[in-house]
């Protein structure tokens, strides 16, 4: 437990950290958020008069790749336009040799937190829809997040959704480079044979968390969809919960096809009232194989909305009567008129013989 | 395919159904059933198209079958003002109630399928 003392000692070791916004348009307000590269503070733009959030490099964690990394976040940032990715406003050097860059700064509630709240099931997909636009649009800019989880999306008070830390987003055919540092959320760095790990054990593809950089693409960003998926259904990641990206590789190494196997327990099995299509739908996300899973972030948005429409869901094969249960069911007001005209029909034609 | 046009098609194809199953209530009309048939298919257009050009300006599906229900209704109405030739006898239920659900079918399909003008094509 801390004392008051500790407390303070925290209180005093933190303030030395913060930035030295002196010569700069920014004045601190606070801090934010706490990273494994940097330090968001929510500071006020003097020239245009509005609060931005400032994302820093750590006092102590200023080294060439740290510094190299926010630059190129903040470069990925400012040329991922779309309104679920924050804008970038600004970068630069502040007095004290820091790099730093300025973003809008988001408000609202952070998804794990919004689905805490218990919002139903229509409601959740939406969201996941919301969180797969910006995802998808990266991926046609040859983007991938590789660190996507109900942590890193921020829900606004008017439903909008946004797509946080890209410190980790790599160019689709960067094999190796700065971006390929470190875990985040407090993971530790588990370098391998073939590459670095990064992004959160629990949301991170098995070929992630093997340390395959070559083999991570788009299909990476999709099992993390899929995991959110998973979140949102069940309210927990999927997998053991293994404590490192070394126990989430023996996990899924120890069986290559089955999620089930791996240890991913079927999402009907922790709650069996959610329909079959929709965890079709999220193992196939979640598949072991990128092969098998969707080809990218559009396709598993487009199968979700499939479910949604009442379609049929291409993840998964229905039989026939499967499919006329669901026509019945889409078409429930056609069907009682329809029933209702034979109803009246046959009526008449007994009173006609009357 | 427009709103319009699904109504007519859809119309046209309800209506015709419609006027072939009087064999089935009253087959004592098979000798008029050609009339019949044509009758009921032009009186299925009409509230087809009624109800698509509703369907274009008003988006709910409650109210397009209450559209398609009331046009069908009318429709088979005036029609079931005009006696039988032979036996100068009214089919007001005969036709009337047939004719206002064909009419809710139609409007069910204008407000289900169909194009609204400013709608993406795909």
């Amino acid at each position: 437990m801390n004392t008051p003392s500790d407390r303070a000692l925290d209180r005093l070791r933190d303030v030395a950290q913060w930035p030295d916004l002196s010569g700069t348009r920014y004045e601190l307000v606070g801090e934010v958020a706490r990273g494994g590269m940097g330090v968001v503070y929510r500071a006020r733009d003097r020239e245009l008069e509005r609060d931005v959030a400032l994302k820093v490099i750590g006092a102590f964690a200023a080294d060439e790749d740290t510094v190299a990394r926010l630059r190129r976040e903040a470069r990925i940032l400012a040329r991922l336009e779309h309104p679920g990715i924050v804008p970038v406003h600004d970068v630069g050097v502040l007095p004290d040799g820091r790099v730093y860059y300025a973003m809008k700064l988001v408000s609202g509630k952070r998804l794990d937190e919004l689905l805490a709240e218990g919002l139903p099931l229509r409601e959740r997909l939406r969201l996941l829809l919301r969180v797969c636009e910006p995802v998808a649009f990266a991926h046609a800019h040859g983007v991938i997040h590789r660190d996507l989880k109900p942590e890193n999306v921020m829900v606004g008070p008017f439903g909008e959704v946004l797509v946080m830390d890209w410190g980790v987003a790599k160019h689709v055919g960067e094999a190796r480079g700065p971006l390929a540092a470190s875990a985040s959320a407090g993971a530790a760095p588990h370098a391998t044979a073939h590459g670095t790990i990064v992004g959160t054990p629990a949301y991170m593809a098995p070929e992630q968390a093997r340390g395959e950089v070559e083999r991570v693409d788009a299909r990476s960003d999709v099992y993390a969809l899929g995991a959110i998926l998973y979140f949102m259904l069940t309210g927990r990641a999927p997998g053991r919960g293994a404590a490192s990206p070394d126990a989430t590789t023996r996990t899924w190494a120890a069986s290559r096809h089955a999620p089930a196997a791996a240890g991913i327990v079927a999402p009907r099995e922790l709650d069996p009232d959610l329909p079959r299509p929709l965890e079709a739908i999220c193992l196939e996300a979640l598949a072991l194989e990128p092969e098998r899973r969707y080809p990218g972030a559009a396709e598993l948005a487009a199968d979700v909305s499939r479910f949604l429409e009442g379609e049929r869901v291409l993840a998964f094969p229905e039989s026939l009567l499967g499919r006329a249960r669901r026509f019945a069911s889409r078409h429930r007001t056609l069907l009682l008129v329809l029933l209702a005209y034979v109803v009246m029909r046959v009526v008449l034609l007994l009173v006609a013989r009357v | 395919m427009n709103k319009p046009l699904v109504g007519l098609v859809v119309g046209g194809i309800v209506g015709a159904f419609d006027g072939l199953s009087a064999l089935v209530s009253a087959p004592e009309v098979a000798p008029q059933i050609m009339g019949i048939i044509i009758g009921s298919t032009f009186k299925g257009v009409i509230v087809g198209l009624i109800a698509g050009f509703f369907a274009r300006k008003v988006n709910s599906l409650p109210l397009g079958i209450a559209v398609g229900l009331a046009a069908g209704l009318l429709f088979a109405y005036l029609i079931a003002m005009q006696p039988d030739p032979a036996t100068g006898k009214h089919y007001y239920w005969e036709i009337m109630l047939p004719g206002s659900l064909a009419g809710a079918i139609v409007g069910y399909a204008t407000q289900k399928f169909g194009r609204r003008p400013g709608d993406a094509r795909a």
